[in-house]
């Protein structure tokens, strides 16, 4: 069992020799070549998905940055919609407040106007009145005293204005 | 052994059936073991299922003393038949890998151990400088392989458990650690190497330790294969040789049983045995691609 053969030795020798070349030359390196061309590509695959999930991740926060931007802007318009509109409103109150004003003097002043004339008319009235009934009184019985206090009873029972 | 290798025509399975009656007790029971373990002997014939050939002598060359056999015999039969299934399978793995961009198959199979054997064994032994002698630790690995399989299967035959094969191996190994290192540091520092760093009154000591640690390595290679390879199969026939020796065949269940633990313990060690073999060879090269300094550390964690 121990004894060594010499004839065997040298077989496994060239079986080994002639096995390592041609193998080398048509097994492994292909074999190598395909097994490094395949981990090349994973890890290029692997590199690029990272390069795109990067990518996705900054578009993301872009577009959050964008989406915050927007809402603020929004907020500002309608607080600025506001405004004008509170201080469209508080203009147009005013005015109206200012015309209702005007209306009203110048209704008063008015009133005040045909006052006046009626009591004008009035007292021009009263006095032809008075005119006529001194000229009544004085068909029946002419009397300076009697007349006076006439007339001036007349003109006491007349409103003050 | 001469004598065993003579009676070594008929297989163990043969053998069981051979009537004992025939012949005195004490006499077949040597000649039943003894076919027992010419089955694990080199022969000149080979077996397979229903007869067996003679196969083809050569006369042997004489180089000097040494006479040098070079005929055919069941072992240089399994050597040959080994080195064919890894050459044909490897370049089919390797044609369907360069089709396929996802391996399948046989591809996948070889490539899950080239992968092992490129980032599990060459790679921590050598470095990346070590991947250039990536094809001869792979065809050495499957070269194993195949044949420490090969003894597994009926009427095989393991060359492996011939020390001639193994040392023929350790040989390639030995040269390939030598030349991997003065390819890779220079004769000079290389023979330098040989002096162990000492002051030089120690070299006449330092020298030939040096150098039969040079020939251990490889020795220790030979020997671990034959040893390993040969340790199942003793086991496994001692198994059977069980029924023979107590004649009953209330033994055998028993001896089925436990010889199936060892089947499958063979199948692991066959891998194993191939691996240790590669995963040595790689530490040895990658020694001597290492600077002194670091060779020393990495020595030193490894004993």
């Amino acid at each position: 069992m121990f004894d060594i053969n010499p004839g065997l030795m040298v077989w496994t020798v060239i079986t080994f020799v002639v096995l390592v070349i041609a193998l080398s030359k048509y097994a492994w390196k292909p074999l190598l070549k395909s097994l490094r061309d395949r981990e090349d590509s994973i890890r290029q695959a692997l590199d690029q998905a990272e390069k795109a999930r990067a990518e996705a991740a900054e578009l993301l926060k872009q577009n959050e940055q964008n989406l915050v931007k927007a809402e603020e802007e929004y907020q500002k318009i309608i607080r600025e919609g506001k405004t004008f509109a509170e201080k469209l409103k508080e203009e147009v109150v005013a005015k109206a407040h200012q015309q209702a004003q005007r209306e009203i003097q110048r209704a008063k002043e008015e009133i005040q106007r045909d006052v006046d004339a009626a009591k004008q008319q009035l007292r021009s009235e009263v006095a032809d009145l008075a005119v006529l009934a001194a000229g009544k009184i004085l068909d029946e019985t002419l009397d300076a005293r009697k007349h006076k206090k006439i007339v001036d009873s007349f003109l006491n029972q007349l409103p003050n204005s | 052994m001469v004598d065993t290798l003579k009676h070594a025509a008929v297989s163990a399975a043969d053998t069981i059936h051979v009537p004992a009656a025939h012949v005195a007790a004490e006499h077949a029971e040597k000649f039943e073991f003894s076919h027992l373990l010419a089955h694990m002997q080199n022969s000149k014939t080979l077996e397979f299922p229903g007869g067996h050939i003679d196969l083809p002598q050569f006369p042997p060359i004489h180089l000097g003393s040494v006479t040098i056999d070079l005929s055919m015999s069941k072992h240089v039969f399994f050597l040959l038949l080994s080195a064919l299934f890894v050459a044909v399978f490897a370049i089919y793995a390797a044609n369907r890998n360069r089709k396929n961009i996802i391996p399948k198959g046989i591809g996948n199979l070889f490539e899950i151990f080239i992968v092992f054997i490129r980032d599990e064994v060459a790679l921590p032994n050598m470095g990346p400088g070590g991947l250039k002698y990536l094809p001869f630790l792979l065809t050495l690995f499957f070269f194993i392989l195949i044949m420490n399989l090969l003894g597994l299967i009926p009427y095989g035959a393991t060359s492996t458990a011939n020390i001639s094969v193994t040392a023929a191996l350790a040989f390639v190994a030995f040269i390939m650690i030598q030349a991997v290192a003065i390819r890779e540091q220079g004769v000079a520092h290389y023979l330098a190497h040989l002096t162990g760093g000492v002051h030089w009154s120690m070299w006449p000591i330092m020298i030939p330790v040096e150098i039969l640690g040079l020939f251990t390595k490889p020795f220790a290679l030979c020997i671990r294969l034959f040893a390993n390879m040969n340790g199942g199969h003793i086991v496994l026939l001692a198994l059977i040789g069980l029924v023979l020796l107590f004649r009953s065949v209330i033994v055998a269940p028993l001896s089925v049983v436990f010889s199936v633990g060892v089947l499958m313990l063979e199948l692991f060690v066959a891998f194993l045995q191939a691996y240790i073999f590669v995963m040595l060879t790689s530490l040895f090269m990658g020694f001597g691609m290492q600077s002194e300094h670091t060779e020393e550390d990495a020595e030193h964690s490894h004993s």
